[in-house]
């Protein structure tokens, strides 16, 4: 079983190359990386039940909190370094987007869109914070706490003279369709960003 | 006291001594003509012989690792948690080999031990052995067995030392390597306990410069302080004051300097158990040997390059509260083994209980031990 943003992401990754997943839930990524393009790496956890998934999978899995930096790599020593649905609960996300093309040469960072139609919609119509099955939390207790739009996140690469190598706008099935790609910030449900240091 | 023994246990084993008749040259410039090594094995080795795994132990360890001697054992082997049928170290699947290290005192050739050239113990003329020179003696016996490559090389504390010892000098005889609230070399602090444990023997007045034995005595209350010192270094604050607090012994003060508190109490108690079962000179031995082991020193002071020709997977497990090997010990083997491009996973638990956090089931740690070790048990087949 394979997410659909990971097919995407596969594509981005070169053969044999060396990739760094934060965040890397139960290592399944990572796992299909390495079985179908002998891309090898480590990922980033803190979840104590994705970390044993981890290790049965044979992924090697480092628990590390992303919060704290990642002051321990060294410039460059990755290819890619990979973040999926993960930046909008961090607690400084611009420094975490910086430390990631920092270690790495390049950057996938995937994440939900807040200026999509239905939260513009629930917000105005109910006036309240969207509550969906895809983001299901209250606002006083989730791990998301820097929600962003597309627009927001392009603003932010262009402030910090980032390249955008490519984009790629979906709905919650990980499906690219029409309306997305004209109007990706109205109706996009998920971003796939591939960045680079300007 | 086992009534009845676990069926998790591997039961009643019995230790072996293997005589080796072979000249180990020794870090130090002296060699060892021939020497014995204590050892004790649990499950079948397979057919295959790639199913063995080396359990070394840390300071004050033994061969003793896992089920009971008699009936009468008041307690099991000291790593008995972990390695029995179906514990992470599965006996079903594993062939395990537990040894006591040279300059020991449970049976290797070590200071207690008959000098062939003096015809008397060797006490303080025993040469001061180091981690490689453990190493090597463990890789005899590996030839010994039959052994020709370890599935796996374990253990925690100062065996993490061991563990890299084998990766760096034979990459080639271990698929994985374990290292559990380690560290790659001793800090000063580290190095400053072991001095102060050094200096109590010592200085005790029945230590006869090593030559106790000679003198029928033991400098017992230099092993029992060394020993005090060791076990406030193995707890968290947190475990010693939830364990005992400044609960006295008695009700009310009496006013001088006897045991008052429960803490005095344990300490002391623990340190008359240790004085009265270890030798002193080993104690010095084993203190020095892992104050020098220092892999990166030969590598410009990288451990990344120090490791850069080991071969095998590496796990790794830290304790929130441990400060004797705190976590950021082993985070600098992570790191350096993620820069030389190794295979490594780590574990960071959140555990109260300080460095002996290692030998306690915390469900996290044993899960996490386990699901590895069932991988290495499948590349076993």
């Amino acid at each position: 079983m394979s997410r659909g943003d990971f097919e995407i992401i596969r594509d981005w990754v070169s053969p044999g190359s060396r990739v760094l997943d934060l965040a890397c839930g139960d290592g399944q990524l990572l796992h299909e990386l390495h079985k179908e393009k002998q891309v090898s790496g480590y990922g980033l956890e803190i979840n104590s039940q994705n970390i044993e998934a981890c290790i049965e999978k044979g992924v090697n899995v480092i628990e590390q909190n992303l919060d704290r930096g990642l002051g321990n790599f060294k410039r460059g020593s990755f290819d890619t370094v990979i973040m999926t649905q993960a930046l909008q609960v961090m607690h400084f996300p611009h420094l975490v987007l910086e430390e990631m093309l920092r270690v790495g040469r390049q950057c996938i960072v995937t994440f939900p869109n807040f200026g999509h139609w239905r939260c513009r919609l629930y917000l105005s119509a109910y006036g309240r914070m969207p509550v969906s099955k895809f983001m299901p939390y209250t606002w006083y207790d989730t791990p998301n706490i820097h929600f962003c739009t597309f627009r927001d996140f392009e603003s932010l690469c262009r402030e910090k003279n980032y390249r955008v190598l490519s984009r790629m706008v979906v709905d919650q099935s990980y499906k690219s369709g029409l309306a997305g790609r004209v109007w990706p910030n109205l109706m996009g449900e998920v971003a796939i960003y591939h960045l680079t240091a300007g | 006291m086992p009534e009845v023994i676990p069926a998790d246990s591997v039961g009643l084993v019995e230790p072996k001594a293997i005589r080796f008749d072979q000249s180990l040259p020794l870090n130090c410039g002296e060699q060892l003509d021939s020497f014995q090594l204590m050892i004790e094995t649990y499950g079948e080795l397979n057919p295959a012989r790639s199913n063995a795994v080396l359990i070394c132990h840390a300071l004050s360890g033994h061969h003793h690792a896992a089920g009971y001697h008699s009936m009468e054992d008041r307690k099991p082997g000291w790593w008995d948690n972990c390695i029995g049928p179906g514990k992470p170290i599965d006996t079903r699947r594993f062939f395990v080999v537990a040894l006591n290290n040279l300059g020991g005192c449970h049976g290797s050739t070590g200071p207690t031990s008959h000098n062939p050239k003096t015809g008397k113990a060797y006490g303080p003329d025993f040469p001061v052995v180091t981690v490689a020179d453990w190493v090597s003696s463990q890789a005899m016996l590996a030839d010994y067995l039959g052994i020709e490559q370890w599935a796996a090389v374990v253990g925690g504390s100062l065996v993490g030392m061991q563990t890299l010892q084998w990766s760096i000098a034979y990459p080639e005889r271990l698929r994985h390597a374990i290292i559990i609230a380690s560290a790659a070399r001793l800090s000063a602090q580290n190095i400053a306990f072991n001095e102060v444990a050094r200096q109590a023997i010592m200085s005790d007045d029945q230590f006869f410069g090593g030559r106790y034995l000679e003198e029928n005595s033991i400098p017992r209350k230099g092993l029992g302080l060394a020993r005090m010192v060791g076990h406030i270094t193995y707890l968290s604050d947190d475990a010693m004051g939830s364990k005992f607090g400044r609960e006295l012994k008695n009700e009310g003060f009496s006013y001088d300097f006897n045991v008052e508190f429960q803490i005095e109490s344990y300490l002391r108690y623990q340190g008359e158990s240790f004085s009265g079962s270890f030798d002193a000179n080993t104690y010095l031995l084993m203190t020095r040997a892992l104050d020098y082991f220092d892999p990166a020193s030969e590598y410009e002071n990288s451990l990344s390059n120090a490791l850069s020709r080991s071969t095998a997977k590496f796990f790794l497990a830290s304790f929130s509260t441990d400060w004797r090997f705190s976590p950021e010990r082993s985070r600098e083997i992570v790191d350096a083994l993620m820069d030389a491009g190794k295979d490594v996973t780590y574990l960071e638990v959140d555990a109260p209980q300080g460095h002996d956090a290692f030998l306690i089931d915390i469900p996290r740690y044993m899960r996490g031990l386990a699901a590895y070790m069932n991988r290495v048990a499948q590349e076993c087949l």
